[in-house]
């Protein structure tokens, strides 16, 4: 038992330290301007354009429900003027960055991890460095970077959709009065709920685009082993999102709270 | 000049190569023969610093690279070309991007001169007019020629081939022989070549090093490899399964 738990530790904590090398490989490489910009552009694309789709039905149906759920426990109430600013704050700073990372996570973590897998796995990723070409300048930087700049748009636009989709279904379906509603969210929805919401999104983007590299740089054992790095890097990412939302959560409450 | 010092290597619990020690000068062919699973490929990956030892030495014209960390082994991999087992072409470029990859990375080459190189190479491995299919769409003979010529367009002075024919029908297997040999005389390159082919073993090595045991067992030119009245070595070369 003893054994086990030392193997699983040691274990454990050489995975943390090559994803922290793996990390600190990659700002040197963006600080270093080794990536090529032909390369950023193809992954701001797959990540950013390719993931439309995805975002907006998540941010479109998110603020449906809530607005939904909001309007009917506020109007028990006789607060249905309150239901838009509920959905504003609520989409900024939590389920628009939180919903939409998830969802990045599901599409873009699951195809950087199995890309980089079969890579690793078919020795792609050995004549790369035979070609005195640097993985991580060429696989993981672009990556990297790309995530980051793009999910906080996506998250913008994900935030944007689901007070808009939360507004038609609160005017038109309950028939609340649309002057008040936007009076009420512009009144209660600051500046600092959408920067929370972005720059969580930011600490995301990293999250997401750093596992999921890692885990694909990292691949063993062929197709099993590809399948475990997609899942792996999927789970871990989402698990990881989660729990550094409480804390950027904590944080930014403490931050913008005391200012 | 290539010299391998008393190379240990181990995964997890089994050793896999120990004290190593051998040296190609420049020019050389030199074919590496052993059974399955005795580190062939283990330590070509060694002499190109894509494995690091865990004791000993390789030194690529002087310079030690088992201390040396992956930016740096960027320069000395330069030297290298290396055909991989099975071709390793990234699938997502067409052949001439594959072809071509450094140059276009490194931006030394305008289009018009990457692509007469590109075409020239592919002349040389005798598949010219392929520059827009995709990995997928070739055979396994043609993608081994593809990875020959991504690794000799640079014109480096080491090419490492690791099992340059295994999978390939007999025929193939002549003609990739004949364009390594072609190649190590056009270029002047030194080769290094793992292959458990003992025909193409014998045509294609100036020396040639057979591993066993973990360790160098016997080395010597063709001739002497293949006339040797060693048991281990007339068992190997024979193909014959242990009593």
């Amino acid at each position: 038992m003893t054994a086990f738990l030392e193997r699983y530790l040691t274990g454990w904590l050489c995975g943390l330290g090559a994803y922290g090398q793996l990390c600190k490989e990659t700002l040197l490489s963006l600080l270093g301007f080794r990536m090529a910009l032909r390369d950023l552009v193809g992954q701001i694309y797959f990540i950013g354009f390719k993931s439309q789709s995805v975002v907006l039905v998540t941010g479109a149906f998110t603020g449906m429900v809530l607005a939904a759920q909001a309007y009917y426990q506020f109007h028990q109430f006789k607060m249905d003027t309150a239901t838009l600013a509920l959905v504003g704050v609520s989409m900024c700073s939590e389920l628009g960055p939180v919903l939409t990372s998830l969802m990045v996570a599901g599409r873009v973590g699951a195809a950087i991890a199995a890309e980089l897998g079969t890579m690793r796995v078919t020795e792609q990723i050995d004549a790369l460095r035979t070609l005195a070409t640097h993985p991580v300048d060429y696989l993981v930087a672009p990556r990297f970077l790309a995530t980051l700049l793009v999910l906080p748009l996506l998250t913008a636009e994900a935030i944007a959709i689901g007070i808009g989709a939360g507004y038609i279904v609160v005017v038109y379906l309950m028939k609340v009065d649309s002057a008040y509603l936007w009076y009420n969210m512009l009144r209660y929805t600051g500046f600092v709920d959408l920067s929370v919401g972005l720059m969580k999104s930011f600490v995301f983007g990293g999250v997401i685009a750093s596992i999921a590299c890692y885990k694909g740089m990292n691949c063993r054992n062929g197709a099993e082993g590809v399948g475990y790095a997609t899942t792996a890097a999927v789970v871990y990412s989402s698990i990881a999102i989660l729990i550094s939302n409480f804390f950027l959560t904590l944080l930014f409450g403490r931050l913008f709270h005391t200012l | 000049m290539i010299e391998v010092h008393q190379l240990q290597k181990r995964f997890g619990r089994q050793t896999v190569l120990e004290d190593v020690s051998f040296s190609i000068p420049l020019g050389e062919s030199l074919v590496i023969i052993g059974r399955s699973g005795c580190g062939k490929s283990v330590l070509l990956k060694h002499i190109i610093g894509l494995l690091q030892p865990d004791a000993g030495s390789v030194r690529i014209d002087g310079e030690e690279i088992t201390t040396m960390d992956e930016r740096n082994l960027i320069r000395v991999r330069s030297k290298f070309g290396m055909v991989f087992q099975g071709a390793a072409l990234f699938d997502s470029l067409t052949v001439a991007e594959n072809v071509a990859f450094a140059f276009r990375r490194n931006k030394t080459l305008g289009a018009k001169e990457i692509a007469h190189k590109v075409a020239e190479v592919l002349e040389m491995v005798d598949l010219p007019g392929i520059e827009t299919k995709k990995p997928s769409e070739l055979s396994g003979g043609m993608r081994k020629r593809v990875g020959l010529a991504r690794a000799i367009i640079y014109h480096p002075q080491i090419v490492l081939y690791d099992e340059p024919t295994t999978g390939l029908d007999p025929i193939v297997s002549d003609s990739i022989d004949q364009l390594i040999i072609r190649v190590t005389q056009h270029l002047k390159v030194t080769a290094i070549v793992v292959t458990h082919d003992m025909r193409s073993a014998r045509r294609v090595g100036d020396r040639i090093v057979m591993l066993h045991d973990k360790k160098v067992y016997a080395s010597g030119t063709a001739e002497d490899i293949f006339n040797s009245t060693d048991p281990v070595v007339q068992q190997f070369i024979n193909g014959q399964a242990d009593p």
